[in-house]
């Protein structure tokens, strides 16, 4: 469902609108017609990523992985661009980190660094695609530290992820979904605090029992204060 | 730890499993060095070594043996004659064929890493038409001998007399005859560049495939084109995997060029024949031409080694950010968009 939004894979069926934008199509005398890889290039620049396995460019230090989309996506100057990947970094705590290559950060340092690295693009909407699942439930904290902080500064967010608590306290809206499907909708009070669906309290009562994952369900939720995708 | 008998543990550093082991090596190191330092440690733990490895003893001396009779053979033999060497190691036409053998390694290998990534990227490509012509280049390229493929386009002009450019099956707007146009040096770089365009290929194409998909999809996911994750994303990654074979592959063409002497160009190994044949002195004028390639091979295999230690950066955890490495790595980041440029620069020396 994330994968659809920036058209990183296509939907079966259905649109999705980012700001009243039509993604991954355009409507041509009366149909749909798919965008080329360039004009779907263009849409993706408004919307930050964020992944499970982090996917860091490897070969770039910290900076380089934050520097590389605006200098050569936006053709941005080099100097404005290191300051402001600088101030992002120091944003997400790793102001010292700013020369070190991904494999010498933990996984908490490399997912806040491809935080970093999406804000620079300055996008409209952030999508996590759980973002702490590959993380120690130790460093899990650090990142959905940032994570808060974006939610409060205004930030539209859609983060699909198991961390309950973090959910009910940052979201707007939760959504949960089950094979694809949503099961349920609503407000974080309504939707983890009073259930309506069998389905959703057989998941919440399963997963506060455990200790962090879910299994097989996929909850995902919406949180952000504009809350502009539809 | 037991202490096997005639070894004990009071002569040995440490306590560790590897004691008889560490002990036979050093006994290795002294006895081919002459043996003259550490007679005492010698005597218990080599001693003992030897009596319990007899094979690989054995070895040894044959090994000495046959090592000592290729040096008097060396140093004695009156068809190799080394002031012969010596005169001719540094003569002007012989050094000519060394600086024609280094342009057509590197003008070879140029072409053929240009041409192996663009097969790479053909075949990796999911148009049907540009998969299998990529397939089947690279079946015909490495299913034929190289100096075969030497010899059919030093030949060309007997199956192709005329080049012209025009429109395929319609008029012509010039054309020149293929003796004129495919010289000797022609022939050569084609025979040479485009077979090894053909292995290049496979090793691009490995070193594209292992960079992870989420390297592609992350880029993709900031907005880059396909062309920009490609160049900036996938290929500098892909370098790593590429490195290291190319450089073989350089020290392979390097000697395989030697294979165009058969056409008469005048690279190292022509150079010498062309003398060999006037004063008959065969023998020390392929050893000349032995030495020069050992020499230039030991040069690439030392750059080999550098470049692949550059190429590695960002893959170690504990990689010391030494200096010199966040001065490259600034370098790096600020290198204008011909970085790819520079990495081929690098491949071929």
């Amino acid at each position: 469902m994330l994968r659809c939004i920036n058209h990183l894979e296509r939907p079966s069926s259905g649109r999705i609108y980012v700001d009243g934008q039509l993604i991954g199509n355009r409507l041509e005398r009366g149909r749909f017609v798919e965008l080329s890889a360039n004009e779907l290039a263009v849409q993706r620049r408004h919307i930050g990523m964020v992944f499970q396995s982090f996917n860091l460019f490897s070969h770039m230090t910290a900076l380089g992985n934050v520097m590389e989309a605006p200098i050569r996506v936006n053709m941005e100057p080099k100097a404005e661009v290191e300051r402001n990947a600088r101030e992002l970094l120091a944003r997400v705590g790793l102001a010292d980190k700013a020369d070190a290559y991904p494999v010498q950060l933990s996984g908490g340092q490399q997912q806040r660094v491809a935080i970093a690295r999406a804000l620079a693009m300055r996008p409209k909407l952030m999508l996590f695609d759980e973002p702490t699942s590959a993380l120690d439930p130790e460093i899990v904290g650090e990142v959905l530290d940032v994570m808060r902080g974006l939610a409060n500064d205004g930030m539209t967010m859609v983060v699909v992820t198991h961390e309950m608590g973090f959910a009910r306290e940052v979201s707007d809206r939760v959504v949960f979904m089950d094979g694809g499907v949503i099961v349920e909708e609503g407000s974080p009070d309504q939707v983890l605090g009073h259930p309506s669906h069998q389905r959703t309290r057989q998941f919440l009562s399963r997963i506060t029992g455990a200790t962090g994952d879910g299994g097989v369900e996929e909850p995902a939720e919406e949180a952000g204060g504009n809350g502009g995708v539809r | 730890m037991a202490t096997r008998p005639g070894v004990r543990a009071t002569d040995l550093p440490g306590s560790a499993s590897a004691l008889d082991e560490a002990s036979v090596v050093s006994g290795v190191a002294t006895g081919s060095g002459g043996g003259a330092g550490g007679a005492s440690r010698w005597n218990r733990a080599d001693l003992s070594a030897l009596v319990r490895k007899p094979a690989r003893w054995t070895v040894v001396a044959v090994a000495l043996v046959f090592l000592a009779m290729l040096g008097h053979l060396l140093a004695t033999s009156s068809s190799l004659q080394w002031s012969v060497v010596g005169h001719w190691f540094v003569n002007g036409g012989i050094l000519a064929g060394l600086v024609r053998t280094l342009y057509l390694t590197a003008a070879a290998m140029a072409i053929g890493i240009v041409g192996g990534t663009v097969l790479a990227l053909m075949r990796l490509s999911r148009s049907w038409v540009l998969s299998s012509a990529a397939s089947a280049y690279i079946w015909f390229f490495r299913g034929t001998p190289l100096l075969v493929q030497i010899l059919f386009w030093f030949n060309i002009a007997s199956f192709v007399p005329r080049i012209s450019i025009g429109v395929p099956f319609g008029p012509s707007f010039a054309s020149a005859s293929t003796n004129a146009l495919v010289t000797t040096l022609v022939a050569a770089l084609l025979g040479l560049g485009l077979n090894e365009a053909a292995y290049m290929s496979e090793i691009v194409r490995a070193g594209i495939v292992s960079v992870d998909a989420g390297q592609t999809e992350a880029a993709l996911a900031l907005g880059m084109t396909k062309r920009l994750t490609y160049r900036r994303i996938v290929l500098p990654q892909a370098m790593r995997i590429i490195i290291p074979p190319t450089g073989n592959q350089t020290i392979g063409m390097l000697k395989g060029t030697s294979l165009v002497s058969v056409i008469s160009l005048p690279e190292l190994l022509y150079s010498v024949q062309e003398v060999y044949a006037r004063n008959f002195e065969t023998i020390p004028l392929l050893v000349v031409a032995s030495l020069w390639y050992l020499i230039v091979t030991s040069v690439l295999s030392v750059g080999q080694h550098f470049v692949e230690r550059r190429f590695r950066r960002g893959q170690e955890r504990d990689a010391k950010t030494t200096f010199r490495e966040r001065l490259r790595s600034h370098q790096f980041s600020t290198t204008a968009p011909g970085h790819d440029v520079d990495i081929q620069a690098d491949v071929h020396f």
